[in-house]
């Protein structure tokens, strides 16, 4: 009974040093983030007169409006059409298994552990050729099939248990296969559907090699991409470094804050199933 | 894959499969395919066929413009023979060491201690808390700890604080360190990963298998090997797979915070692909580098996969 208190008292310790130095980095941002512009601070102390006025002037200076039309933009083209055509895949693959869908599957696996450092270099002449270079497309199109081979592989591990039972009962009324799709197996499938929407929002906000390779211009890139010129534009002023970065991680960690449970879940899942 | 009650709707229905409803027209069960067309087109134009470009770039010599020469295998003799590129991968090896070791060893650690509070309030904030360097950009990431770990950072006051200032420096601008703190800063993102994957396996483990371990007189490290450690596998060998490939194809963290320096000593292969194909216009030589590459990481993960699967309960 003591040993078991002690060490409960122990995993307490270990657990508040892990979130110490996990949110450590946060804090040092934040705290640099107030301190006068263009000044070299030493290490992590609060100022004595917190600058807000940096978090107005970084916004301004990155355009963080723009940055941020950009990046709605970005995600409004890749995830909706990612998750239904991935949804469809898996579940041809995972449910209606047609003639040669083991092949398709596999063609999918193909690209499961591909890192995108693999495909870079011709997918930029490729996205020069098709003339999209420095548009939103150079990073909206690639991403779209870059995200299928996990996409598909996690929508038809939804699919691959779905019920074969629903889909005769439903096959004896006279329901054709795009009804089966929409009318029953959509439905059904929609925890599956929600947690891939959270994971590709991240992925595709976060994405930072397809953004400064194939979009000069900062503000048509991803936020990640974004913040990357924002560092080499104002490396030299640490302040005002800190305060874009703290505000370029707004959104996503309202996102996360807003539907974290659905965050941890997904992205546990998502890393079981990749 | 994760919950276990899926599994066992499989073998319930999976057998069903085979005495489908007849279809009605012969064209039907075609029609799965018609669902997969879309995503296969988007995957073969923006995956596969990259992928072969890439195997064909890396066997020509092209400066991205001009006209190519066919160079035969003679890229992959210089990514072979080339002490500085044969570095860069033996780099990308070193950090699996922070990458993928220290986490998954300091994730195992802190699980089997935080296992008996694991429902407790703590924990539950713990879950979030820990999470948050996966959802921000690994960019954001980069730049944190660039500020952390320089001169004047927060590093450097917490060593002198201590009695360490002889020991301080800019971490990632000194030839023994950098690559160590690039390192640092890849475990910092994935420790949370790891703590909380690993926690999660082990929340499902039987408590009576510890209860008889304890009577068969089992101290806690032979429980930890015999009953902790197999019930885990699964979860374990995600860890392990998630990490490596971050390591092998790290990018952002490196392009942020060094740049690949000082003096080289920080480049990996990913960063050196892009230089090699967007500085210097080698892009034979980087398209080898590239598929060198993606083998390395096939390599390293499949035998990952095949060990969890062998083994492991399902």
């Amino acid at each position: 009974m003591i040993g078991s208190r002690r060490e409960g008292f122990i995993g307490r310790v270990m657990l508040v040093a892990l979130m110490a130095v996990t949110i450590l980095p946060f804090v040092s941002l934040f705290a640099t983030a107030l301190q006068p512009s263009g000044t070299y601070p030493l290490g992590l102390q609060w100022p004595a007169h917190p600058q807000w006025g940096n978090f107005t002037q970084a916004f301004e200076a990155a355009q963080m409006g723009k940055l941020l039309e950009s990046s709605v933009l970005i995600v409004a083209g890749v995830v909706p059409v990612s998750v239904l055509i991935a949804t469809m895949a898996g579940f041809a693959i995972g449910h209606l298994r047609m003639p040669g869908s083991r092949l398709a599957f596999v063609l999918f696996l193909i690209g499961l552990t591909l890192p995108f450092e693999g495909v870079i270099t011709p997918l930029y002449y490729e996205v020069q050729g098709m003339g999209l270079l420095n548009t939103r497309w150079a990073i909206i199109l690639p991403l779209i099939g870059l995200f299928m081979p996990f996409s598909v592989y996690w929508m038809r591990a939804h699919f691959v248990t779905a019920s074969a039972d629903l889909t005769d009962a439903a096959r004896t009324d006279g329901v054709n296969t795009w009804q089966l799709f929409w009318r029953i197996h959509v439905p059904l499938a929609r925890p599956a559907i929600a947690s891939l929407t959270i994971l590709l929002f991240l992925f595709t906000w976060n994405q930072f090699l397809l953004a400064i390779v194939l979009v000069d211009d900062p503000t048509k890139r991803t936020m990640a991409g974004a913040l990357g010129a924002f560092q080499g534009q104002w490396g030299t002023n640490i302040p005002l470094l800190c305060a874009g970065s703290l505000i370029i991680l707004v959104p996503t960690l309202a996102v996360f804050l807003i539907f974290q449970r659905h965050f941890v879940v997904a992205l546990l899942q998502g890393s079981l199933k990749g | 894959m994760l919950d276990r009650s899926t599994s066992r709707h499989r073998a319930v229905h999976e057998p069903a499969g085979s005495r489908r409803v007849p279809w009605r027209k012969p064209g039907a069960r075609w029609a799965g395919w018609l669902f997969a067309a879309p995503a296969l087109g988007m995957y073969g134009l923006f995956v596969l066929r990259p992928l072969t470009l890439t195997v064909q770039y890396s066997l020509y010599q092209w400066d991205g413009i001009g006209p190519s020469t066919w160079a035969g295998l003679s890229n992959y003799a210089t990514v072979f023979s080339d002490p500085a590129l044969l570095g860069i991968i033996g780099n990308a090896f070193k950090l699996i060491i922070s990458f993928s070791v220290i986490p998954v060893l300091i994730g195992l650690a802190a699980a089997v201690v935080i296992r008996r509070i694991s429902t407790s309030r703590l924990a539950v904030m713990a879950r979030t808390v820990l999470f948050l360097p996966q959802v921000i950009p690994l960019v954001a990431a980069g730049i944190a700890w660039s500020w952390l770990l320089s001169s004047t950072g927060v590093a450097n006051q917490f060593l002198s604080a201590i009695g360490l200032a002889r020991i301080t420096r800019a971490w990632l601008g000194d030839f023994n360190t950098a690559l160590p703190a690039v390192g640092l800063i890849g475990a910092w993102v994935l420790v949370g990963l790891c703590t909380v994957l690993l926690m999660s396996g082990m929340t499902k483990i039987d408590p009576s298998l510890y209860e008889a371990a304890r009577i068969d007189g089992a101290g806690l490290w032979r429980e930890f090997t015999a009953v902790t450690l197999p019930s885990i596998r699964q979860e374990i060998a995600v860890c392990v797979t998630v990490t490596v490939i971050a390591a092998l194809s790290s990018f952002d963290i490196v392009y942020i915070s060094t740049q690949g320096g000082p003096g080289g000593v920080t480049m990996v292969p990913g960063l050196e692909i892009y230089e090699l194909a967007f500085s210097h216009r080698q892009v034979g030589l980087a398209s080898a580098l590239a598929v060198v590459l993606v083998v390395l990481v096939l390599v390293c993960v499949l035998p990952i996969q095949r060990l969890a699967r062998k083994e492991g309960p399902r």
